[in-house]
């Protein structure tokens, strides 16, 4: 969790314009393995964006991509979830009506050969589903279970449990609490702390300071295209943390506490 | 968090514990099967004396069933892809029409139109799906289009060739083709001899066929409903591909992330019903040996209702090709059964209408109870 570690996702001065607007303005981040950035700004502060950027959804005008300290170029999302970074999208990439040992094998369904035949390995998928699930603390009823039958939160942790399991080195989470309510954000919240304690990456999008300060130990805050510094947990306290959200009104009185980042 | 330091993790008191014989009950089969079981109680009790239950009145009403099993496994899976087929029927009096214009009107080998006539049909079905996936229109308009064009070809084409709306003189064309008897023949034929000798099932007491057994063999229609049920049950809760076909209906955008080909899974299944489509013409073809203009006019939605009636969802991602064939096991058995229980037959509509409105409200139900959906 120090900063000594070398970052297993650098993104340096990145720049990104649609035609005439310039969405990003020059965001630098640092995240380090099993460590929880938490990525914070108010609405049209870029953050969808900048994710976008670092999922290979978007590439920048601007700046550089280090991932494992090489400097990084992707193609496509595809080439970003094959190098390990996952994203859990605030509309999950799940079905209600089908169970959640389905779910979870989504696109990657194990296989068992009969002779030439290839068959579901549906012992295996629901085997994994169960320890992944009990892993996490969700106590499914059955790995048949529909994930309709599961609430918003539970929702959220498989799907974290999913990218998790096909070896994501760093995940980012997009504003997963922003729909839930308060017990089942503290489900997604301690999921993310196990994830964290896994060694894994994670980048929490977010526009509750309490969200984030109870897992986060870096804080970045996005404002119209620019980073506004990163405080390190402890340095920073949540009412500053506001403050700097709303527009930095009191960026000057924060400037010790940023590490002079700004 | 730590109000529940998680004593025993299998013991959630959020989760209701169910029985193993309530587990057992909610399936997607079951409003099938309950179905099934009432439809067979009530015709056993009113209809039990007048040759449903024997020899003959089994391989009717089964037979029956059968060509119904046959277009539901291919909608059946295709409304589990979140689409529809409205142009079956068209397909199948099309098919059916090809087979008798290129065998007896161009005098091809039978086999040979047989195959030319399977190709044209997948070719179609996958030209449904293409437009389908890529137009992003509703199935239902873009096969509804189909419905028009194939049956005006089905009555343009026998009227230019040969000046009819039937083609008749197949089964003459057919004698000794080698494909053919795999749509038209019968099995077990050896069997049923024997039945018959030993007095289990009736043989015909007078005419040329004294002595040999008023049904004499399983026609290879059943034997092609039931390897398609198979098949398609196989295929769809057993294999990875299967997992596609939910994922596509349940949500296409969501199996698209996770990256299910979801176009190639729909244009597939868009083909699945059009060879079932054809494998139903192409046995009928045979059996009657002509082909008629007319032929599967409405059989869409009859292929439809049985899916239905077998618990899958009309808006896609959920399903079973086992309870399609339920339902079309009852939609035959009800459609025969009143004849046999000598009920008007007008009425069949009646009866149709409502074990369709009980099946559904009975599926929804069912389904709520296993998706928890309120």
């Amino acid at each position: 969790m120090s900063s000594n570690t070398q970052p297993i996702i650098e993104m340096k001065n990145i720049e990104k314009h649609f035609g005439s607007v310039i969405a990003l303005a020059g965001v630098s981040l640092r995240v380090h393995p099993g460590e929880c950035h938490c990525l914070l700004g108010d609405n049209g502060a870029g953050k969808s964006t900048f994710i976008k950027t670092m999922s290979g959804v978007h590439k920048p005008t601007k700046g550089e991509i280090y991932f494992e300290g090489k400097p990084l170029h992707f193609a496509d999302p595809r080439d970003a979830i094959s190098a390990g970074i996952a994203t859990v999208h605030q509309h999950l990439a799940m079905i209600p009506l089908m169970s959640v040992s389905r779910n979870f094998f989504m696109g990657n369904e194990p296989v068992r050969s009969v002779g030439p035949l290839k068959f579901f390995d549906h012992d295996y998928a629901n085997k994994v589903t169960m320890d992944e699930m009990h892993k996490m603390g969700i106590n499914l009823r059955g790995p048949d279970q529909a994930v309709g039958t599961l609430s918003g939160g539970e929702r959220q942790t498989v799907a974290i449990a999913r990218a998790v399991h096909f070896g994501a080195k760093v995940l980012i989470l997009d504003e997963p609490t922003s729909a839930l309510g308060v017990r089942q954000t503290a489900n997604v919240l301690a999921t993310i702390d196990k994830v964290r304690k896994q060694g894994i990456a994670v980048v929490f999008i977010t526009h509750n300071v309490r969200h984030a300060m109870a897992v986060g130990d870096q804080f970045t805050v996005l404002n119209r295209g620019k980073t506004l510094g990163t405080a390190k947990r402890g340095d920073i306290t949540p009412e500053e943390l506001q403050d700097l959200m709303a527009g930095g009104q009191e960026l000057v009185s924060l400037e010790g506490s940023l590490g002079g980042t700004v | 968090m730590s109000e529940a330091p998680s004593p025993a993790l299998s013991d959630d008191e959020r989760i209701k514990s169910r029985s193993r014989f309530r587990e057992a009950l909610i399936r997607p089969e079951l409003g099938g099967i309950v179905g099934t079981a009432v439809v067979f109680l009530l015709f056993l009790l009113f209809a039990s004396d007048s040759g449903m239950f024997n020899s003959q009145g089994i391989m009717n009403w089964s037979q029956v069933s059968a060509q119904f099993m046959i277009i539901a496994v291919g909608a059946c899976l295709l409304m589990i892809a979140g689409e529809f087929d409205l142009s079956v029927g068209s397909m199948i009096g099309f098919a059916g029409m090809m087979i008798a214009i290129f065998s007896v009107t161009l005098g091809w080998p039978v086999w040979l139109a047989i195959l030319v006539t399977f190709a044209l049909a997948l070719a179609i079905g996958a030209l449904n799906g293409f437009i389908v996936v890529r137009t992003g229109l509703p199935s239902f308009i873009v096969t509804l289009a189909f419905l028009f064009i194939l049956r005006g070809f089905t009555i343009y084409l026998p009227q230019t060739v040969e000046r009819k709306t039937i083609i008749g003189g197949v089964k003459d064309v057919a004698e000794g083709d080698w494909l053919a008897p795999i749509f038209g023949g019968k099995i077990f034929t050896g069997l049923f001899q024997w039945l018959g000798d030993a007095g289990i099932i009736t043989v015909f007491e007078r005419g040329t066929r004294k002595g040999q057994p008023v049904v004499d063999g399983i026609p290879m229609l059943l034997v092609w409903a039931l390897v398609l049920i198979i098949l398609g049950h196989i295929l769809l809760t057993k294999t990875r591909f299967g997992n596609w076909i939910f994922a596509s209906g349940g949500d296409a955008e969501a199996a698209r992330n996770s990256g299910v080909p979801v176009n190639r899974v729909k244009i597939l299944m868009f083909m699945v019903t059009a060879f079932c489509a054809t494998v139903f013409a192409t046995c009928q073809v045979m059996e009657f040996g002509s082909a008629g203009a007319d032929r599967g006019m409405l059989k869409e939605f009859e292929a439809i209702i049985a899916v239905v009636i077998g618990g899958a969802l009309l808006t896609g991602g959920y399903g079973s090709v086992i309870g399609a064939a339920l339902g079309a096991l009852i939609f035959g058995m009800v459609q025969q059964g009143l004849f046999f229980a000598g009920v008007e037959s007008s009425l069949f509509r009646v009866f149709l209408g409502l074990i369709l409105l009980g099946a559904v409200v009975l599926n929804t139900y069912i389904r709520r109870m296993i998706t928890g959906e309120r």
